[in-house]
């Protein structure tokens, strides 16, 4: 079981709380994780990602086991943590301001 | 019960304000979609409690929801603005070519007849329609596949449709507007587009003839005369009598003729209403004065409303979509401020108050007359 933290805009986008809980088959990737978010949670299309390229908006950004992943290929196997579901994939709204 | 619901845009979400017919106690609703600047939000004339609306957040984009209820509750619908076929390019504030991109969308347009039915005009600058009440969104592709299209270029506030009018005595007949290529019409429900720009002029583009290029704020048409239209101009108010073959100015005596909302009285064609602002680089109220201009003569000939209004120390914008009309016996008259205030008149204009005083930066204000 993959756990997932959302941001608060997607929270309520999605009628969700914090953390989902998604069940993935095949290599858990940051493009399955994104598939299946956006399977479950329809609203949630095209607001981390494009709808048709995929590319990731610029200002999301995903974090697994403290890391940045967010440039890592969308294909790219994510830690076993996360697999396990002992640590979350976050999604995250970056820090923009000035 | 006869009353007024006022649809409210605003760069952190949406309010709702409601009155009776009287328009003297409002109550203010909200704030919807927290956070997410919201352009614009529109109630069907076919359903009045069928609302469209268009809020937007730069991480995560566009968003577009849909009340079934009046605006009580709200549900997101597709989201999907993808552009038909090749996108080509337009031109870049260089002069270079640019393709066309996706950014938000400006305007939501609700068809006269059907509930399900809408427009929404985008930026870079697209029109597109759904016909299953935002579940999908089409481009009609016809307008950005103009000839003219490759010489389009975005004003400052980028290369947006903003306004979208539907001719309520012909179902296939519609004007829009672009910042900053012009005004189009369509005869053939969106199929093939004309550049209306005729009798345009603009500093800067020396051609008085140029069928595209001029910096168009906003649209008005009174439903019993679709053939007349008012336009303010970046610069000049403009007014045109054959659906905008021919545009003349009618700027008279105002005392700028910058800005950008312009709406007509509900039962009275001739009468039209404007918000001068200074120059375009201040973009504020011309004095520290807040004045609605009206004209009961159908332009040129101006008088200043300013009963109830602010008469000093005022440094607010009123943007294109933020001025609307009801049409109760008294028309009532309604504008929003880039300074949080949304301001009512039940009297066509002659007396003023502030119905909300801090609401974030107004970018929308819709009247909806509810019977």
């Amino acid at each position: 079981m993959i756990r997932v933290f959302l941001p608060t805009p997607l929270q309520t986008l999605a009628g969700t709380g914090r953390e989902v809980q998604l069940e993935i088959e095949g290599p858990v990737t940051q493009a399955a994780i994104l598939d299946a978010l956006e399977a479950r949670y329809p609203p949630l299309r095209g607001t981390m990602r494009d709808h048709v390229t995929h590319q990731r908006r610029p200002f999301v950004r995903f974090f697994a086991c403290q890391q940045d992943v967010s440039h890592d290929q969308p294909d790219t196997p994510l830690p076993p943590e996360v697999v396990s579901g002992k640590e979350p994939f976050m999604v995250i709204g970056a820090m923009a301001g000035g | 019960m006869t009353g007024v619901r006022l649809l409210v845009g605003t760069r952190k979400g949406a309010f709702i304000l409601t009155s009776d017919g009287k328009r003297e106690r409002w109550n203010v609703n909200g704030p919807h979609f927290m956070g997410w600047e919201t352009m614009h939000l529109k109630a069907s004339p076919a359903d009045p409690n069928r609302i469209y609306a268009a809020p937007s957040i730069s991480w995560f984009g566009q968003q577009i929801h849909r009340s079934n209820d009046g605006g009580k509750t709200w549900e997101p619908v597709n989201n999907q603005f993808t552009y038909d076929g090749d996108t080509g390019t337009h031109q870049w504030y260089d002069g270079t070519p640019k393709p066309w991109e996706f950014k938000r969308v400006w305007h939501v347009e609700p068809s006269l007849t059907d509930p399900d039915t809408a427009y929404a005009g985008v930026e870079d600058a697209a029109l597109f329609k759904t016909t299953d009440g935002g579940q999908s969104w089409q481009e009609l592709p016809g307008l950005r596949r103009h000839g003219s299209g490759p010489r389009w270029q975005p004003g400052a506030g980028g290369l947006c449709l903003h306004t979208i009018i539907q001719d309520p005595s012909n179902a296939d007949r519609m004007y829009i507007a672009i910042s900053a290529a012009g005004a189009f019409r369509t005869e053939d429900g969106g199929k093939s587009w004309q550049a209306i720009n005729q009798g345009l002029r603009s500093e800067g583009i020396p051609d008085p003839n140029a069928e595209v290029g001029h910096c168009v704020h906003h649209v008005a048409m009174h439903p019993a005369r679709p053939n007349t239209l008012y336009m303010q101009k970046h610069w000049d108010v403009m007014r045109s009598d054959n659906g905008g073959d021919l545009w003349h100015e009618i700027s008279g005596n105002l005392p700028t003729d910058f800005g950008f909302a312009i709406d007509v009285h509900a039962h009275e064609p001739e009468t039209i209403f404007v918000v001068p602002i200074k120059s375009d680089s201040e973009h504020v109220v011309p004095d520290g004065k807040l004045r609605v201009y009206r004209s009961r003569s159908g332009g040129n000939e101006w008088e200043a409303l300013t009963n109830g209004l602010p008469q000093s120390d005022v440094y607010h914008n009123v943007l294109r979509d933020a001025m609307s009309v009801d049409s109760l016996d008294e028309c009532g008259v309604y504008f929003g401020t880039s300074g949080g205030q949304v301001y009512a008149s039940n009297d066509a204009g002659d007396t003023w108050s502030a119905i909300a005083r801090d609401l974030p930066a107004v970018l929308s204000v819709e009247a909806q007359t509810l019977a």
